[in-house]
């Protein structure tokens, strides 16, 4: 393991994240991730992290090495989408077992990559690392290379065990496996001086190919897309790429930074999420191909098309203005994004009181106060209640976050949208951003929201109830008194003698037929046998016992 | 009987199962302010987490110890103290219900001992239940864990006789398996309660994730069977068990209480709930209601209406162990053939499941019984969506997870009105399946391919078997 640890320590040092460079040296060394605190802890572990981050690589086989709650009760969750290969949809687990854990798992892991050989032949299978194998010793470096060198296929491992990080370092640690195994080990077919690398870009829902299209007008070639939609022998080719694009993460800043690093590769972070974001993008792509010996027609092209997605984007986008007057939006998400959305949906017309900075950079929390105005609500952290609360107080009309809050707003019957990964719409791109609008108008117009929180017709009658001193209520809310009333009940017609009466005499005197009830108390009526019977029967016999 | 057989190979394709800790979670999520607990590294909860989301499209507490690289080489007492505290004054939890993970257990950690410790050191705890299960990853499924969860809340719950007097004969215990829905739930306390009888369903899943709207945020469960209601269970008259499952917490709970009980291995089916019926009459001394004689006559004209359909079926069907051993029943009793049956963990009742062999394998091994054995109709989980697409397999969705779908906590397969329900969609499915791909041509009796199916399969079996011998 002391190779991994060192990856995640030189990791940390990332020189080129703007944020790292921020801190001293001390806090440096505490990494990029908040320390997990038990007990309020949320969101995935380093394998979480990896197999995001590679699984969207469509023709490859993912087995993931580990007992049945690593694969088992995750698997086929994410809605990435292929143009080609459904091999990544099904899922391949080594399923450990008490035994491996006592004799180690990697006999099991070895025959595991050679039955998915057999069965699918797939361009390269990689191998994820979990916690247990990884507590055990079980060395899968060593499984993959002896596999790949006996199957003569590409198999490579993994290495991000849950228990080193958050999901965030599992997105690197994936970056770094394919930098120590996968990328430079192919050339392509042919390349040409338009030829593009995305990297952290997943193709949820299809969204890439919302963009797809503009690069292809342009004559832009993604060579490589990491990892939506990707195939092995793109990635394992990719170093051959003319300029790179980081799309709307820092997770995966170390691969483009070291592929900068060793292959020439320049690269810069945009998004494509928000139309100035995929405008300015679209002009960054032009420039670098255009810098490294692309023809500098691409940038007048590349500007004809900005202006022509632009007009359109905005003429669709400005039907909705009025709409959404005096409509408030809140934005939680994670810092990237924030300020990406929020010019969009300015432009539409809403208004924005909040957004989240818990992920954003001081820059970016600049930028959103040049956006927003200086007395923007910059939300640091917000726990659940306070959202609730919020979104009850009608302070925002329409909640937009991640699928975590969901149910927060859903519950206090307020307009909510998914804008995190989960989702199932595609809000990439120039039309992914009048989608996003026209999502937000079809959830704010819908009349179903004024139908729920009318109040139901009883409730106010009920609330006045409340207030006058009814025994049914008092019953309802004392479990005492609930019982001296059930106590209180007459066993019989003959209505001589209550039921808790019959109760202490039988439990006092252990008795057992109904004659000695007779005896005990003033039952005198035949009409009573029967109940009393029933008392008797259900009686339990260690009390019975007890009592004697 | 059925011959079980166990998987050889090494490696799960497209599982079946799931893992025992969730199972545990699942069983404390249908306690009133509960706060499961995973005791692992964060990854086991966020998976379980997403999962139950997706499957109840609901808010589902969920916490975790968050064990680091570093925690794990130590011992995770700190991780589970803190863990512990946090919920404490955060979430202000009745009752935290903690269950072990792979992680934990292979590195050892003697929770039972933690816990002393913890109540030692905090005695700000002393009134807060904190209820410790052990369901390591690598054994066993999801089922397992409910299993042992609710037979653990059981043992450390409920109040032992000399507690509170005397049993009340009105009151039932239901402990129900994991396989049945917060909508069977409710069907069964509406049945029970229409004998007069006063039910205490633990876990009441149907108080929690029946998808209401709370009045309040809570962090916690947002209903369920109370801590209270738990204790007081020793007085009840009967304890009913619903699935094989639930056989063990049901004698955990005779041998605290002296609480008799019944299991009734099945609720779907004509037979199984005549039994049912009889058997709520015998112990309220009240006739069965003349609503439920209706229900009888509407599910037996159901099964008549449906056998055309449902009749020589092949079915394929993947499931733990006791929803496969009830639905499987259902089905063979309309006369449907189970001629593939994957199940995920060993079990008694798999042996007496109506079909040749049972599998504890994955959905792979499904999907592969079900082309062999030219099966009709597909039943198993959501994951089964790619399996049904590829054999173009009319695909019913039960069990959990069900995430593709909406409605997963409302299914209903118990009482004679959810199993006639269930009749109506399976049948439906097997129809509208029809409808799409066996319209009948002028040529479709002229070729070889154009032979009714059975006997088209029935002679492409048999030359297979030929050959083979």
């Amino acid at each position: 393991m002391s190779s991994l640890a060192a990856t995640v320590r030189n990791m940390f040092d990332e020189p080129g994240c703007a944020k790292n460079g921020s801190k001293s040296e001390a806090e440096r060394k505490n990494g990029c991730t908040k320390q997990l605190q038990p007990g309020s802890a949320a969101g995935g572990c380093a394998f979480d992290g990896a197999k995001v981050a590679l699984q969207p690589f469509t023709d490859v086989a993912h087995l993931v090495h580990g007992p049945i709650a690593c694969e088992g009760n995750s698997w086929d969750n994410r809605g990435a989408a292929s143009s080609g290969s459904n091999l990544w949809r099904t899922s391949f687990t080594t399923d450990l077992s008490e035994t491996d854990i006592v004799f180690g798992g990697e006999k099991r892991l070895c025959k595991a990559i050679k039955e998915i050989i057999d069965k699918c032949d797939p361009p390269a299978i990689f191998v994820y690392q979990t916690c247990i194998p990884a507590m055990i010793g079980d060395d899968i470096n060593a499984v993959c290379k002896a596999a790949s060198q006996r199957f003569t296929k590409p198999v490579i491992p993994i290495n991000s065990p849950g228990f080193v990080g958050s999901k965030n370092l599992g997105n690197k640690l994936a970056g770094e496996a394919l930098l120590d195994y996968v990328i430079g080990t192919q050339e392509p077919d042919y390349t040409t001086p338009y030829d593009i690398n995305l990297i952290g870009e997943y193709n949820l829902s299809g969204e890439l190919w919302q963009v797809k299209p503009l690069l292809d007008e342009l004559g832009v070639r993604i060579l490589s897309c990491i990892s939506g939609d990707g195939k092995y022998r793109e990635v394992a080719s990719s170093h051959r790429a003319r300029a790179a694009m980081l799309v709307c993460s820092k997770s995966m800043i170390n691969l483009a930074r070291k592929m900068e690093q060793r292959y020439g590769i320049p690269f810069f972070e945009g998004s494509f999420y928000g139309i100035q974001d995929s405008s300015k993008s679209l002009r960054q792509l032009a420039r670098l191909l255009v810098e490294r010996g692309a023809p500098t027609d691409l940038l007048g092209r590349t500007e004809a098309v900005i202006a022509r997605e632009e007009a359109r984007a905005w003429a669709a986008i400005e039907s909705y203005k009025p709409r959404f007057e005096g409509k408030k939006a809140l934005l939680i998400t994670g810092g990237v994004k924030s300020w990406s959305v929020v010019a969009a949906l300015q432009e539409a017309g809403l208004e924005l009181v909040g957004t989240s900075v818990k992920k954003s950079t001081t820059k970016d929390k600049e930028r959103i106060k040049e956006l927003m105005g200086r007395d923007a609500h910059m939300i640091e952290d917000m726990t659940p209640r306070e959202m609730y609360k919020m979104l009850k107080d009608a302070e925002a009309d329409i909640m937009l976050s991640g699928g975590k809050s969901q149910f927060v707003a859903l519950k206090a019957a307020m307009p909510w949208l998914d804008i995190n990964q989960e989702r199932c719409h595609a809000y990439m791109g120039y039309v992914g951003m009048i989608k996003l609008v026209e999502e937000i108008d079809k959830s704010l117009s819908n009349p179903m929201w004024e139908q729920l929180r009318r109040p139901a017709p009883w409730e106010p009658l009920a609330k006045a109830v409340e207030q006058m001193q009814s025994p049914v209520a008092a019953i309802a809310c004392d479990p005492a008194f609930a019982e001296t009333t059930r106590r209180a009940r007459k066993n019989c017609v003959c209505n001589t003698v209550d039921l808790g009466a019959f109760e202490d005499a039988i439990y006092a005197h252990g008795l057992r037929s109904v004659a000695a009830v007779r005896e005990h108390t003033n039952a005198v009526g035949d009409c009573c046998q029967r109940r009393t019977e029933g008392i008797l029967v259900s009686e339990p016999s260690a009390m019975r016992q007890a009592a004697e | 009987m059925a011959i079980v057989t166990a998987p050889t190979k090494a490696c799960a394709v497209n599982p079946l199962k799931m893992s025992q800790p969730i199972g545990g979670a699942f069983a404390f999520m249908g306690l009133r302010g509960a706060m499961p607990l995973l005791h692992g590294s964060q990854g086991c909860t966020s998976f379980g987490l997403t999962l139950f989301v997706r499957h109840f499209k609901e808010a589902v507490p969920l916490q975790t110890t968050a064990m680091s690289e570093v925690a794990t080489v130590l011992g995770g007492y700190e991780n589970l103290e803190q863990a512990i505290l946090n919920i404490y004054s955060r979430a202000k939890p009745k009752i935290i219900g903690i269950c072990s993970t792979g992680v934990t257990e292979t590195n050892g950690d003697d929770v039972d001992a933690y816990l002393k410790l913890i109540r030692g050191k905090h005695p700000q705890l002393a009134s807060l239940p904190l209820v410790y299960v052990s369901t390591p990853d690598f054994k066993g499924a999801f089922q397992d864990g409910w299993e042992k969860a609710v037979q653990r809340i059981v043992a450390v719950l409920v109040e032992g006789p000399s507690a509170n007097g005397l049993r009340d004969p009105s009151k039932v215990n239901v402990l129900p398996g994991c396989h049945l829905t917060p909508g069977d739930l409710d069907e069964l306390r509406v049945i029970v309660e229409d004998f007069g009888l006063c039910p205490s369903f633990l876990p009441d899943l149907a108080g929690s994730l029946d998808g209401h709207i709370p009045d309040e945020f809570t962090p916690t469960t947002i209903g369920g069977i109370g801590v209270d209601e738990i204790a007081s269970m020793g007085r009840a008259g009967w304890t009913i068990a619903i699935g094989a499952q639930m056989q063990r917490a049901a004698e955990v709970m005779q041998v605290k209480t002296g609480v008799p009980f019944r299991v009734f291995e099945r609720l779907c089916g004509l037979g199984p709930n005549d039994e049912f019926m009889m058997f709520l009459s015998e112990i309220s001394g009240r006739p069965i209601p003349l609503k439920y004689r209706r229900q009888r006559g509407q599910l037996a004209d159901a099964m008549l209406d449906a056998h055309f359909h449902i009749g020589g079926r092949k079915i394929a069907i993947g499931a733990e162990p006791d929803l496969l051993f009830d639905l499987s029943g259902m089905l063979h009793d309309m006369g449907a053939q189970v001629t593939a049956a994957v199940t995920t963990t060993q079990s008694e009742v798999i042996e007496r499941i109506k079909t040749k062999e049972v599998l504890i394998g994955d959905l792979e091994d499904l999907e592969a019984l079900a082309k062999t054995n030219h099966c009709d109709l597909l039943i198993t989980h959501s994951h089964g969506r790619q399996a049904a697409a590829r054999l173009k397999l009319p695909f019913y969705r039960t069990g959990f997870p069900m995430f593709d779908r909406l409605g997963a906590g409302h299914q209903l397969s118990v009482g004679y009105r959810g199993t006639r329900n269930l009749i109506f969609e399976i049948a439906n499915l097997v129809i509208a399946h029809r409808e799409e791909n066996d319209q009948p041509t002028p040529d479709t009796w002229r070729t070889a391919a154009g032979l009714p199916r059975c006997s088209g399969n029935r002679s492409s079996t048999g030359a297979a078997r030929r050959s083979i011998a």
